[in-house]
């Protein structure tokens, strides 16, 4: 009796088995477009994708048709892990069968994802990865937002030329593609300005999740440096900024775009006042038609937030692709592609999104700084291309 | 390095070193008197600190009172996870209720990303911790001052209810030989429920003044803290309460003096406390205490 059960049991999970793996899904239900919107839902990167995710979800309520279909987006979490973007990016093209891909916040994901985007020939947009990495060599992925050598540019002149630094001193997020990249435009740029090669005094580390950096902070508060440029997520740099001021550094501490969150200002508190970064975009000083529209929108849906860079962007990647579509006239991922890597002087709610040979966008960058609690704009540095 | 920055790292040391020793502490008590790697140790910590937000910033009482009824809610709440993962489970073999606590761990981990999302929040610190106060060039902050002193405030503590307490007693027969101490009319339930509850205290007051330092709080947050206070208790003996706290300041003057010395390597701070565990094994097993656990034949 026993066996006979047993038996039944390992048939029907074999059965099951069988069905449920291999089939992969008819293509593309020809009345609806997927769009895949590959982003760090839950881990380190989430606190800054929410808002890219809004940004998207935003432009789709706002156009939620193209060429007569209905445009479905597709949300995966690669969990701010690489090994889990690999995965969720297979999902999207295997299971999902989607038609072109959002993503992802956090380079280092992006770069996780590309190549599987690559070899299933689905474009993808990047809305604010900034590491170079993203789309070289891949002409599936694109983005809407400049790339780090023009940021680390930017605040090296910032440094250089506005706080009159003569030695900086580096922390950077070592595990995190963007941040050591970043970290090391930032170096070549500074060292070219100030022609000296040791003007970058130390450069210290902390791996994504590490709560304590006083060792590294004692050792550089022995060199006083007169800038500390600290790229990196947003949690771990403001908790380093706190601590830097409780050792007693008051240097100015400077980063890039992703300390634009809420969450900077609400972990940093007092710590983080002065500090200064680079970012894509400022509601205040509206780009284009397509901006006032977007910052409408979000003020209607999030009635006590400031719009951020983050989901101007995601807002475009999102309308980017739609305007592809509709110049292919076809929802096919390989047309679309064609047209994404085409596109000239686009309307975004960010700003004018011209793609370079790179598939980078030319697009100018906005520096502001926390004030009383919230992010200030500072300055606006036009590419000089 | 001159004085002043060595100072500073010293300091840093052994604020980091006794926030691990009172981790430990609790790790190696619960191990001590059940032979059970609690690893779900962690994750009590990282819910002490959650209880915390929720009473401060949800229900806005102020933090002395917040703080007292964190540490008794949090160790009930140990006593509540004893009783559904680890009691039906006491006459299993071993290996059942180390697999049994793990999954308690991630259970814990989960549910917390659902309830708080994984977002991270900010601890509430009481005002006076959070001050800083400058000796010559070196910084400190209050909270720092205050850690060590807690930590041997409830090492002391604990000594005296392991060593002078009828219940103490109690803990240390069930730790000897649990059926005889059965049969010797010795209410074990209620002895293994007081230890989880006593390790789980420790738990909350260790997330309380670690919140307070860090200053943030994650669901995934109790998991290096769990593993590296988890290793501090092997190095200085597991079930060894004074043990647990040398290990503990091993470890983090370790971590700390690592990256003073050798800045190349701060991506390897994680690393150190691992490697120290498998030197610890290889060197010596039974820890620097060593406890030997006897084999019952």
């Amino acid at each position: 009796m026993k066996k006979i059960i047993s038996l039944t049991v390992a048939s029907l999970l074999m059965i099951l088995a069988l069905v449920g793996c291999g089939k992969k899904e008819a293509p593309a239900d020809s009345n609806v477009i997927k769009i895949g919107v590959f982003e760090p839902v839950t881990g380190a990167n989430a606190g800054g994708a929410k808002w890219e995710i809004e940004g998207i979800k935003l432009a789709n309520k706002l156009y939620p048709e193209v060429l007569g279909k209905k445009v479905e987006l597709v949300i995966v979490d690669n969990k701010s892990d690489k090994v889990e973007a690999a995965n969720a990016a297979s999902r999207l093209v295997d299971k999902e069968n989607v038609n072109a891909v959002i993503g992802s916040y956090g380079s280092s994901l992006s770069i996780a994802g590309g190549e599987i985007f690559k070899n299933a020939k689905i474009p993808a947009v990047g809305a604010s990865c900034t590491n170079p990495m993203v789309t070289l060599d891949n002409e599936y992925y694109s983005r809407v937002c400049f790339i780090d050598p023009f940021q680390g540019t930017v605040m090296a002149n910032y440094a250089f030329g506005k706080l009159n630094a003569k030695k900086v001193a580096i922390v950077q997020e070592v595990s995190n593609d963007y941040a050591v990249g970043l970290a090391k435009f930032f170096t070549d740029s500074f060292k070219k300005l100030t022609g000296d090669d040791k003007s970058i005094v130390a450069v210290a580390n902390y791996n994504t999740g590490d709560t304590d950096f006083s060792a590294q902070l004692t050792n550089i508060k022995a060199l006083n440096p007169d800038v500390i440029f600290a790229p990196g997520n947003f949690t771990e740099s403001a908790a380093l900024t706190k601590q830097a001021r409780e050792l007693g550094i008051t240097a100015p501490i400077i980063g890039g775009d992703t300390w634009e969150t809420q969450e900077f200002i609400d972990i940093g508190g007092k710590a983080v006042e002065g500090a200064i970064f680079s970012t894509f975009f400022d509601a205040a000083k509206p780009a284009t038609s397509e901006t006032e529209k977007f910052i409408a929108e979000f003020k209607k849906a999030f009635p006590d937030k400031e719009p951020a860079g983050v989901s101007a962007l995601g807002y475009d990647a999102y309308l980017l692709i739609i305007d592809a579509i509709k110049r292919a006239n076809s929802a096919d991922p390989e047309k679309i592609k064609e047209a994404i890597n085409q596109t000239k002087d686009f309307m975004g709610a960010s700003g004018i999104v011209t793609l370079d040979e790179n598939r980078n966008a030319i697009k100018s960058a906005v520096i502001k700084q926390v004030k009383n609690g919230k992010f200030e704009y500072l300055d606006t540095v036009n590419p000089t291309k | 390095m001159n004085l002043g920055t060595f100072f500073q790292h010293m300091t840093n040391g052994i604020s980091l070193g006794s926030l691990y020793a009172l981790i430990a502490i609790g790790y190696t008590m619960v191990y001590g008197i059940l032979r059970l790697i609690n690893f779900a140790h962690g994750d009590i910590f990282m819910m002490s600190m959650y209880f915390a937000f929720l009473g401060v910033a949800v229900f806005g009482l102020p933090w002395y009172i917040v703080f007292p009824l964190v540490i008794v809610f949090t160790g009930l709440f140990g006593m509540g996870v004893e009783k559904i993962t680890y009691k039906p489970l006491r006459d299993a073999p071993k290996i059942s209720i180390l697999i049994s606590a793990i999954g308690a761990s991630f259970l814990l981990e989960n549910v917390a990303t659902v309830f708080f999302s994984g977002l991270p929040k900010v601890f509430p610190v009481p005002e006076i911790f959070a001050r800083v106060i400058k000796i010559g060039s070196v910084s400190i902050q209050v909270i720092s001052f205050i850690i060590p002193v807690v930590t041997i405030v409830f090492l002391i503590g604990l000594l005296y209810l392991i060593n002078k307490t009828k219940t103490g007693m109690a803990m240390r027969a069930v730790s000897k030989d649990y059926e005889t101490a059965r049969i010797m009319g010795i209410d074990v339930n209620r002895t293994i429920s007081i230890t989880f509850g006593v390790g789980s205290m420790l738990a909350a007051v260790g997330g309380l003044m670690w919140g307070s330092k860090f200053q943030q709080i994650t669901p995934l947050m109790g998991i290096m803290p769990g593993l590296k206070c988890f290793i501090a208790a092997v190095i200085g003996g597991i079930g060894n309460v004074k043990g647990a706290v040398m290990g503990g300041f091993i470890l983090g003057m370790g971590e700390i003096l690592l990256v003073a010395f050798f800045p190349a390597y701060t991506g390897y701070r994680d690393a150190f406390a691992f490697v120290l565990l498998i030197v610890i094994l290889l060197v010596k097993p039974t820890g620097l205490t060593g406890e030997k656990i006897a084999e019952k034949v």
